[in-house]
């Protein structure tokens, strides 16, 4: 199948120029373990983050923070660097010299898929180091428990990416890419428990960012690395697996469908 | 191509045009900006969808060309300077994995004489030497066809001239090359035929030496009268002219000159004709339908028995 080989090529070719590219490696690679730094700095003078009073399930502030930014980091690699990324590409005419070639679509998104699946697991891998190493969190150590990382990490790329494809329609130029994703990313972030604890947002902000997959993302995260007992602060009080699984498919599904019907190499005319 | 139209929100930006291109030629096609050249060629290279008209190229129809169609075209370009991150060899090697039967990396990157930057990062290098990686990867492939948009704009001349020794090697080997371009000697030197598009159509086509008609290229012959005015008389004969005009100014004519025009001299002729005509009433974009020129363009849609090139 040369769809898949070239796919397996792009890979390659495409992970090679985002390392290349320090600006892109720094908002989208690296951010995520600099704001777990600036969160455990900040807050960890406050102490350790607990159900209550006397309540025996404790975590640290980087402990605490650390799923959210794992999720963080999901939504970076996918959305916003492949929207800016491939916004840009359809600016300075990269898509429209590969829209000459025979390279087939597919194999340039399998591409793009592949870059973001390889970015986001050294992503993770380093988020997990400085988290253990530097703040001391301690990582799940039963099998289960990177079990559903795995499945809540893959189903979450995959969406990103796709919706980063689909979002990739929207900006106008190249140049306003940047302007365009950014605020949607950054209001994601803070509605969905990746800055802020999810649990202390009013409800009408949690119904909302319910709608939206992040907040799924970051809340499977959080039964992976937060005691169990912390389920009680989620919006239902239960970690609600099954909801993460059906919202992120949904938010695959209609990503799939948008860069279906969105994507062009070139802006095609009327 | 048959009746080739494209219209963009009722306006016509190609209005109508019939041309047949051989394989092995080198064709140039010119016109002004805006005059539909590039539009044409979108279509032909499968960018765009025409509005109406019969298209084919390598046999098969653009609007549904398959990917191994795509495997057959080479294409360069106006603009460039994107994927800047990878060396000349990386994005060499990895466009050639795209192509069933890829030239070798290393022939291709001698033939555009870029041995010394192989392993050099495409955005540190000079534009003519990007616009050579773009040459390059749009004969990775072994084309049948090469479009080459523009090609050599913002060259110094010896790059230039470099450029064009790079492509008649090309010629030589039997590609077909679609050349647009605002420099006409180079579509002189590169072109075997040409044609020259305003206003959406095709104004006149013919071997590059014959374009804009046998009268178009008679000789003129311009002196100043003696009651100041500026004269010019065509003339297949101009030496006689000249004895003439010696005899009856008894001397030497002021500002004489004989022209033999070259393929400039036509286009600007072409241009100007079809301008001062829109000029007198069609400002709407609608072409004018006969451009006030005496020599009668050749209207596309003859495809002449021509000598094949070399």
């Amino acid at each position: 199948m040369s769809v898949v080989s070239h796919g397996i090529a792009r890979t390659g070719y495409e992970t090679k120029g985002y390392f290349r590219s320090p600006d892109t490696v720094f908002f989208t690679f690296l951010f995520p373990m600099l704001m777990l730094g600036i969160f455990a700095a900040a807050f960890s003078s406050r102490g350790d983050i607990s159900l209550g009073p006397g309540s025996p399930d404790h975590v640290s502030v980087a402990a605490y923070y650390l799923p959210g930014m794992l999720a963080a980091g999901i939504l970076l690699s996918g959305v916003q660097n492949l929207a800016v990324d491939i916004a840009g590409e359809k600016g300075d005419g990269t898509l429209k010299r590969l829209g000459g070639t025979p390279l087939s679509p597919i194999s340039y998104f399998l591409g793009k898929l592949g870059r973001v699946f390889v970015t986001g697991v050294l992503q993770a891998a380093m988020l997990l180091a400085v988290a253990r190493l530097a703040f001391g969190v301690a990582l799940p150590t039963a099998w289960d428990a990177w079990g559903r990382f795995a499945w809540i990490f893959v189903l979450g790329t995959v969406t990103s990416a796709l919706l980063g494809i689909a979002l990739s329609a929207l900006p106008r130029s190249s140049r306003s890419a940047t302007a365009v994703v950014v605020p949607i990313v950054l209001v994601l972030q803070f509605i969905s428990g990746v800055y802020l604890q999810f649990s202390m947002l009013p409800d009408w902000m949690q119904n909302l960012a319910s709608v939206f997959p992040l907040k799924w993302i970051a809340q499977g995260m959080r039964s992976v690395f937060l005691p169990d007992g912390f389920k009680v602060l989620e919006q239902h009080q239960g970690w609600e697996l099954g909801w993460v699984a059906l919202w992120l498919a949904v938010w695959l599904v209609v990503g799939l469908v948008l860069s279906r019907l969105t994507f062009r190499w070139i802006r095609r005319d009327a | 191509m048959r009746g080739l139209r494209k219209e963009y929100g009722g306006l016509a930006a190609v209005a109508g045009i019939d041309l047949d291109i051989e394989w092995g030629e080198t064709f140039a096609l010119l016109g002004p900006n805006g005059a539909g050249k590039s539009t044409t060629v979108e279509i032909l290279e499968g960018y765009r969808h025409r509005t109406a008209g019969d298209v084919t190229v390598l046999g098969v129809d653009p609007a549904h060309a398959k990917l191994d169609w795509k495997s057959r075209l080479g294409i360069v370009l106006q603009s460039s300077g994107e994927s800047g991150q990878y060396t000349v060899r990386e994005q060499l090697s990895h466009f050639a994995r795209f192509y069933p039967n890829p030239r070798r990396v290393d022939d291709v990157i001698a033939a555009v004489g870029l041995e010394k930057q192989a392993k050099t990062r495409i955005s540190r290098l000079s534009g003519g030497q990007q616009r050579r990686v773009d040459v390059a990867l749009a004969i990775i492939g072994r084309p049948e066809l090469l479009f080459l948009d523009e090609p050599t704009t913002g060259f110094d001349p010896e790059a230039r001239r470099e450029f064009w020794s790079l492509i008649e090697e090309l010629k030589t080997e039997g590609t077909t090359i679609l050349l647009t371009t605002h420099y006409l000697d180079e579509a002189a030197r590169l072109g075997d035929r040409g044609g020259v598009i305003l206003g959406g159509r095709l104004v006149a086509v013919g071997r590059i030496d014959e374009l804009g008609g046998a009268e178009a290229r008679v000789p003129l012959v311009r002196w100043r009268d003696d009651d100041g005015a500026l004269r010019e008389e065509r003339t297949e004969r101009p030496a006689e002219l000249v004895v003439e005009l010696a005899r009856r100014f008894a001397g030497e004519p002021r500002e004489l000159e004989v022209i033999r025009p070259n393929l400039e001299d036509v286009y600007l002729a072409l241009v100007h004709a079809a301008g001062s005509a829109a000029g007198a009433g069609a400002a709407n974009g609608e072409p004018a339908s006969n451009p006030v020129h005496s020599s009668s363009p050749v209207h596309a849609s003859n495809p002449e028995k021509e000598a094949e090139p070399a």
